[in-house]
């Protein structure tokens, strides 16, 4: 493997990581009054509702499915479904939320470049995590055709073997990619690229979102003692 | 430690539970609740207000954090009212609430601007030239002077650096003062109540050069002529906590909640307390909703309801059974037993005159000014006596001007004689007339009861008063004769019957308002009250609606007693310490009389709008007035009014009045008497006879505190023709085109001059239409960045505006600006000019011994009637010494003539020596050598407030005290207990930083600051009998002045509103083809604006239209096919304006509303009929002045600086009003045209 390849598959994930979860940790900490989702619904609400809906629904679909299809070992799925047929059920599945994201994702895009106001207030960041996602998104449906054409699952599992040795810091992870196509390793890479900007960017508010959760276990009240 | 380590606490933050579970004690972090905390922690918090013309004198937390000005919110710390009364607080409305927007603001002025072109070719001229003489080489150059005036208000400005900027307007200041007088500059700025200390620096920098300060009071068309002619009083009204104690009110064109937002909770508050409540208003205004009755007369005719009303009463308690109330207060404080005398015109007799006691025998023993003192019967002698108090008892002696009921002569007892009916020698018929229409004779004979006296040899009629009005409202006393209804339903004037026909008022409606309104105050002695406002002052003959309803006020005698009376809020002028304020305002420390103009006559004149005047006189003259009068154009009068002494002039003559002075030194003859003779011969002229000449235009205008331009000029479209020479879209021709009669008095030029105006300078602190029209901008403080004070007629509280943060930018507080425009005019005019003698003409005064000028006819030393005697026949001339050079010197110490002359207002004086002792240990001396050194220092603005607070005896009990002393000298009465219990109570600036003062009584005001009634006009001159400043000394019915006579109005006549022919040249001539209404203009004060902050203020933009709208009623709308906001142009020969159209119910047929001062700043597109940028709502007005506010020197009818004089009324225009085809924005590239 080159150098580049060893680097940008085996080191640079440890990277993206790194900043994420520490980069999270940090504004947490620091920059309290940074971590919001910065809504731009009060400057414009059109095509807010449903390119928002269309795409928080399609990509939340699309970051389970990656997170349990990648990171599942093999063992554990096999008594139930066959690789191929877990390919299948992931290009179809995936696809269609791919699609509805990327529609979703496409109305904000434009919605974001062209009303004068969120132009205006947006900033580098704003644009930038919507671009990287809309291209992600892009290449993540590029990906269907090209696993159409084998549908027996190797390449699915060799990539998902490539997350879990990596997960689990083995170093010999790389090797796995050695005959992806480009598409899905510009995939990869844009993948661990939005996890570096990650907490530099609104997208922090998708740690609240999944903390939200815990309201649905929460008591009715809550009340704090004295002092 | 860490917001996210602190939360990894998962078995320690439940520690137990309750209500099965549903509930939960948790130990979680309280952290974030700071972010509440400090959303209210702030640097400081700082009390200020807003300096704005409703004067509501609300105080304000202003909150500073983080350097920044952040939000206002309401104080709530007021003194408190008594403990029957609501307390005032708290006091605030959504305009001032989001007035900080503003501070920061895109429209915010941050730098001096100028002209770019002027400043071209000032620093091109400057390279060679010292800074005079480039002004000259630019301003009297006609192409380069074109070139900047054409442009005016079409962008264009760049930045400027203050030294550059002052050092222009200095040179153009000591240039106009050396070629064409210091009266050529004109200094106008509004309502000194709202920031006294800003008002006066301008207005003391105008007086120490010389130069004009304009009013803006009558200009505004918010003062009531009408309150000065019936009372002599300026306006004094309760206070809004008096309504509270009031039991029946009207609420009379005057939207209460809408436009006294802070004060209107004592109009709801009152209802609980069973009093009953009655709206006026022709449209659905916020106000009638409180009314248990609403009466919607058709605008402009609220004359004849009131006069209706007043034939009610007067039937009912005055004619019929008698209330003892009404008798004895109309007694005592009316002019109502006061005898005129009758004369014959043609073939009927008609009144005259009062008679006076010069007309008698032995001036009934009267040595002291017996043509000036009225006469009664008296019924318990039967004998004629000329009762205290009349206006001849005021000047010349002492101890007998008041309304005890003694004869001046005797000092015995009289009951004067109401009414001539019980013992009359004749009963005779008396023409009066009749303006109302054609459905009635231009002549109302009517029987009265007289007596017949020898005049002079002659025998003469006389009747009362009382007898005269009876007969003027049409009332049956059973003396027969025509005109003489015999029930409510008959269509005589003024009977209910005949006001329903003109002003659509049911007449059981009005029966009934009258009746209970007057059995009210039968019952609780005057507590009925009205409340009025600018829906009847801003008409043509605001004078007759007023006066009709002051007469019902008066005949009810409801004025002076609490809880009753008559309450006009209109841009309030209620300056509290005015007598402390005036010296610094008008420079009277140094020198005295300063120059003082009524804006209205002055821009009648120089915006040449009297070139367009279509009213003719005979149009409004009484058929029994002289036909030579008839041929008369209105500015005649005026400029008869001028030469006469009745009005001041700006400019006053023709001739440099410096030249006068050297030219009399010359001669060797004393200047006041060289320049009559040269009147009087002829050689010299006063300007206002040829306002077109260029010696006799006004050259510098300096605006501040005001927005001239885009909210308060009548006729904006001959402002921008005329005055300032730029685009303008007037449509209509003028005289000379029109091929009408010309004036008599004044020079025509078949060509109106244009651009006269070589420099205008605003200070503002927002990008104002006015600021966009201007060569110069000054950035100043905002309300929130300077030290001032501030009161109100609303509150007897006076209020400090603080500098929360210093001046942002660029900007200075306005007496920073104008101190450093003194310094620099000082350095440039130490060498042009020097030491200069000023002749200053002053008109005959009101409060001033000169008010009595020609007592019993008008003679006009012009046509030879009488000689020119200045301060009698014609204007008061003094020679004031100006040493320009010490200018700034003057500018910044209190001077000598506080010690060597006193101070004083409204006809009293007292010595201040005490004052300025103290003030010189307050605010320390000058130190530096010069002419001001060792005088109290005036350096900074509260060193200037200290000098208001100092010296006025609202806010120095000393100095109260002493006033009332020195009125009480006058009177022969003790007045000193008012202010005793007050006597050491001195209020400084900082207390009222602290909180605001209540102020203390003094005879400036008619009214108490008393822990047991709240203020109530005219309450002295019913409980301390200290008498109206008028003829008679009591509360006039009766106007005998002979141009009062000549337009009929002697009594209170029914004017429906003037036809200003401004429609049929237009209408249907520059079609678009859509339908075009004809409709009544009518510009009240608006929801979205004024009031506390501005329309361009994003906040209100964005509550109302986003731009300029106008209202429509619903029918009309679908006439015309209109629905709600359509764009629609609205027109007329006056000029034009787009807008948005609000239909709307709200709004009764034949009107079109629009709320005034919505700029052409925001939203405003191109309009097709002139095919430039549509203007404002003052674009389709022009102002008509009035010859009967032109009277002076005639006690109460005489001058006072927006006190009396003519007002710039609006409300009689009609407009076309039609839906546009073609929506153009006009953007694109400035083109030159």
């Amino acid at each position: 493997m080159s150098y580049s390849q060893t680097f940008l598959f085996g080191i640079y994930p440890y990277i993206a990581l790194t900043v994420f979860l520490l980069g999270s940790l940090i504004r947490f900490d620091r920059e309290q009054y940074t971590w919001k989702s910065d809504s731009s619904q009060l400057l414009r609400r059109g095509q807010l509702r449903l390119g928002s809906n269309l795409f928080h629904v399609g990509v939340l679909f699309l970051f389970f499915g990656h997170f349990f299809g990648m990171l599942t070992p093999h063992f554990v799925y096999e008594p139930f479904i066959s690789a191929g047929a877990k390919q299948v059920l992931a290009m179809v599945s995936g696809g269609t939320a791919g699609v509805l994201a990327f529609a979703g994702l496409s109305l904000l895009l434009h919605r974001r470049l062209t009303e004068p106001r969120i132009r205006a207030t947006s900033k580098f960041s704003d644009i930038l995590v919507l671009l990287l996602l809309w291209l992600q998104l892009l290449l993540g449906l590029a990906t269907i055709p090209l696993s159409a054409q084998h549908l027996d699952g190797s390449m699915m599992i060799r990539l998902a073997e490539w997350a879990q040795r990596i997960v689990t810091f083995r170093g010999d992870a790389v090797e796995l990619l050695a005959s992806a196509g480009w598409v899905f390793k510009t995939h990869l890479f844009l993948g661990m690229t939005i996890f570096l900007v990650f907490p530099f960017t609104r997208l922090v508010h998708v740690w609240s979102g999944f903390a939200a959760t815990t309201y649905a276990v929460r008591a009715w009240q809550l009340v704090r003692p004295r002092g | 430690m860490s917001h996210f380590l602190d939360r990894l606490t998962f078995f320690k933050k439940n520690i137990a539970s309750y209500s099965n579970g549903h509930g939960v004690v948790s130990n979680e972090d309280r952290s974030w609740e700071n972010a509440y905390r400090n959303r209210w922690q702030q640097d400081k918090v700082v009390r200020s207000t807003h300096g704005v013309n409703c004067t509501g004198s609300c105080s304000w937390k202003i909150f500073v954090k983080n350097g920044l000005i952040t939000w206002e919110i309401q104080q709530t710390d007021y003194p408190r009212t008594r403990p029957d009364l609501p307390n005032h607080e708290p006091r605030g409305c959504p305009r001032g609430a989001s007035y900080s927007w503003y501070v920061y603001s895109a429209q915010r002025v941050k730098y001096p601007l100028i002209r770019g072109r002027l400043m071209e070719m000032w620093r091109e001229a400057r390279e060679t030239m010292d800074p005079v003489a480039a002004w000259k080489s630019i301003s009297q150059d006609p192409e380069k002077a074109r070139r900047y005036k054409s442009v005016r208000g079409q962008g264009g400005f760049v930045r400027a650096k203050w030294d550059e900027v002052t050092e222009m307007i200095a040179a153009s200041n000591v240039f106009t003062i050396k070629e064409f007088g210091p009266d050529r500059i004109y200094g106008f700025s509004p309502i000194p109540a709202m920031s006294m200390v800003s008002y006066a620096a301008g207005s003391r920098y105008m007086s120490l050069i010389g130069g004009v300060c304009g009013s803006f009071y009558d200009w505004y068309c918010d003062l009531p002529p009408s309150s000065p002619q019936v009372w002599g009083e300026q306006t004094d009204v309760p206070e809004s906590a008096d309504w509270y104690n009031s039991t029946y009110l009207m609420v009379w064109g005057s939207n209460v909640p809408q436009t006294r937002t802070p004060d209107a909770h004592f109009y709801t508050e009152v209802r609980y307390k069973g009093t009953k409540t009655v709206a006026v208003s022709s449209d659905f205004g916020e106000m009638v909703k409180f009314g248990d009755i609403w009466l919607a007369p058709r605008q402009g005719t609220d004359a004849a309801l009131a006069l209706a009303m007043g034939h009610v009463i007067l039937s009912e308690f005055h004619n019929k059974s008698k209330s003892q109330y009404f008798d004895t207060y109309c007694r005592q404080y009316n002019d109502m037993p006061m005898l005129v005398m009758l004369k014959a015109h043609e073939d009927k007799l008609i009144a005259d005159r009062y008679l006076r006691a010069s007309d008698l025998t032995g001036h009934m023993g009267q040595d002291n000014n017996p043509e000036w003192k009225t006469v009664v019967y008296d019924e318990n002698t039967g004998y004629l006596v000329a009762p205290n108090g009349s206006i001849g008892f005021r000047w010349g002696q002492s101890g007998a001007w008041n309304l005890e009921m003694r004869d001046g002569y005797s000092n015995k007892e009289v009951k004067p004689q109401l009414s001539l009916l019980s013992n009359h020698d004749e009963i005779v018929e008396v023409a009066m007339p009749y303006f109302g229409g054609d459905d009635h004779n231009d002549l109302l004979v009517r029987n009265m009861p007289v007596k017949l006296i020898s005049v002079g040899g002659k025998d003469v009629y006389v009747a009362t008063v009382y007898d005269l009005t009876l007969a003027n409202y049409g009332v049956d006393r059973g003396l027969g004769g025509p005109n003489v209804p015999e029930s409510y339903d008959d269509d005589v004037p003024y009977t209910p019957a005949w006001a329903e026909k003109h002003c659509g008022v049911p007449r059981a409606d009005i029966i009934t308002v009258a009746r209970e309104f007057a059995d009210n105050a039968d019952k609780t002695l005057g507590k009925s009250m009205v409340i009025l406002g600018a829906a009847l002052n801003h008409w043509y003959h605001n004078d007759m609606i007023y006066r009709g309803i002051m007469n019902l006020l008066m005949m009810c005698g409801c004025i002076g007693q609490s809880g009753g009376g008559w309450a006009h809020y209109v841009g309030q002028e209620k300056l509290r310490p005015q007598t402390g304020w005036a010296p610094l305002a008008f420079g009277l420390d140094w020198h005295r009389p300063p120059r003082q103009m009524n804006s209205t006559s002055f821009f009648y004149a120089h915006t040449s709008q009297w070139r367009h005047e279509k009213l003719a006189a005979s149009e409004i003259l009484s058929p029994t007035a002289n036909k030579n009068l008839g041929d008369y154009r209105l500015i005649d009068f005026n400029v008869r009014a001028e030469r006469m002494g009745w009005l001041p002039s700006a400019p006053q003559l023709e001739t440099n009045p410096l030249d006068i002075t050297r030219a009399a030194d010359a001669a060797g003859i004393d200047p006041v008497k060289y320049a009559v003779e040269q009147i009087k011969s002829g050689a010299l002229k006063f300007s206002c006879e040829d306002p077109d000449n260029p010696k006799n235009f006004p050259r510098n205008l300096f605006v501040w505190r005001s927005n001239l331009l885009g909210s308060s000029g009548k006729g904006h479209e001959y402002f921008l023709k005329y005055l300032l020479g730029t685009q303008n879209a007037v449509l209509g021709p003028d005289l000379g085109e029109l091929g009408e009669a010309k004036p008599k008095e004044v020079v025509w030029h078949d060509k109106g001059a244009e651009g006269k105006l070589d420099l205008l300078v605003t200070l503002d602190f927002r990008m104002s239409t006015t600021c966009l029209y201007s060569d110069i901008v000054l950035p100043s403080a905002t309300w929130y960045e300077k030290d001032d004070l501030n009161t109100s007629d609303m509150h007897p509280f006076i209020h400090p505006l603080s500098e929360a943060v210093q001046p942002l930018w660029e900007s200075k507080s306005d007496w920073e600006i104008y101190k450093t425009i003194a310094k620099k005019f000082s350095e440039l005019a130490a060498t042009h000019l020097g030491t200069q003698k000023d002749l200053v003409l002053t008109p005959l005064m009101h409060d001033t011994p000169s008010e009595l000028g020609q007592s019993l006819g008008v003679r006009d030393w012009k046509n030879g009637e009488v000689d020119p005697i200045p301060g009698k026949t014609m204007p008061t001339m003094t020679v004031v010494t100006r040493d320009y050079g010490d200018t700034y010197k003057k500018f910044t110490a209190l001077g000598p003539l506080m010690t060597k002359v006193g101070n004083g207002g409204k006809g009293i004086s007292w010595n201040t020596e005490v004052e300025v002792q103290q003030l010189a240990e307050l605010n320390y001396t000058v130190t530096e050598e010069g002419i001001s050194k060792g005088m109290p220092r005036i350096e900074s603005a509260i060193d200037a407030c200290e000098v208001v607070l100092m010296l006025a005896p609202e806010t120095n009990g000393h100095v109260a005290v002493k006033a009332w002393e020195a009125l009480s000298k006058i009177t022969g009465r003790d007045h000193t207990h008012l202010a005793s219990s007050r006597e050491d109570d001195k209020i400084r600036f900082r207390d009222i930083q602290v909180q605001p003062r209540k102020i203390i009584s003094s005879p400036t005001w008619s009214g108490l600051e008393s822990e047991h009634v709240s203020y109530n006009a005219c309450f002295t001159n019913v409980h301390e009998l200290i008498p109206w400043r008028t003829l008679t000394g009591r509360q006039q019915f009766y106007q005998d002045h002979q141009w009062m006579l000549d337009f009929g109005e002697g009594l209170c006549v029914y004017k429906p509103p003037v036809d200003t022919k401004t429609i049929a040249p237009l209408l249907g001539k520059k079609p678009n083809g859509h339908h075009e209404l004809v409709l009544n203009w009518i510009t009240p004060h608006q929801k979205w604006g004024i009031h506390s902050t501005y329309t361009d203020n994003l906040r209100m933009l964005t509550l109302s239209r986003g731009g300029p709208h106008v209202w429509v009623s619903e029918i009309e709308a679908k006439q015309a096919g209109l629905v709600d906001n359509d764009w629609v142009e609205v027109f007329n020969v006056n000029g034009t304006l787009t807008a948005r159209v609000v239909v709307s119910q709200r709004v009764p047929k034949g009107m079109c509303l629009m709320y005034h001062a919505q700029e052409k700043i925001v939203n405003v597109p191109g309009a097709e009929v002139s095919g430039f940028r549509g203007g404002i709502h003052n674009s389709v007005t022009r102002t008509i002045t009035k010859p009967t506010h032109m009277i002076g020197g005639y006690a109460q009818l005489a001058y006072g600086f927006n006190y009396y004089g003519t007002v710039g009324s609006n409300r009689d225009e009609y407009v076309i009003v039609r839906k546009m085809k073609k929506v153009d924005w006009m953007e694109g590239p400035l083109v030159e045209r």
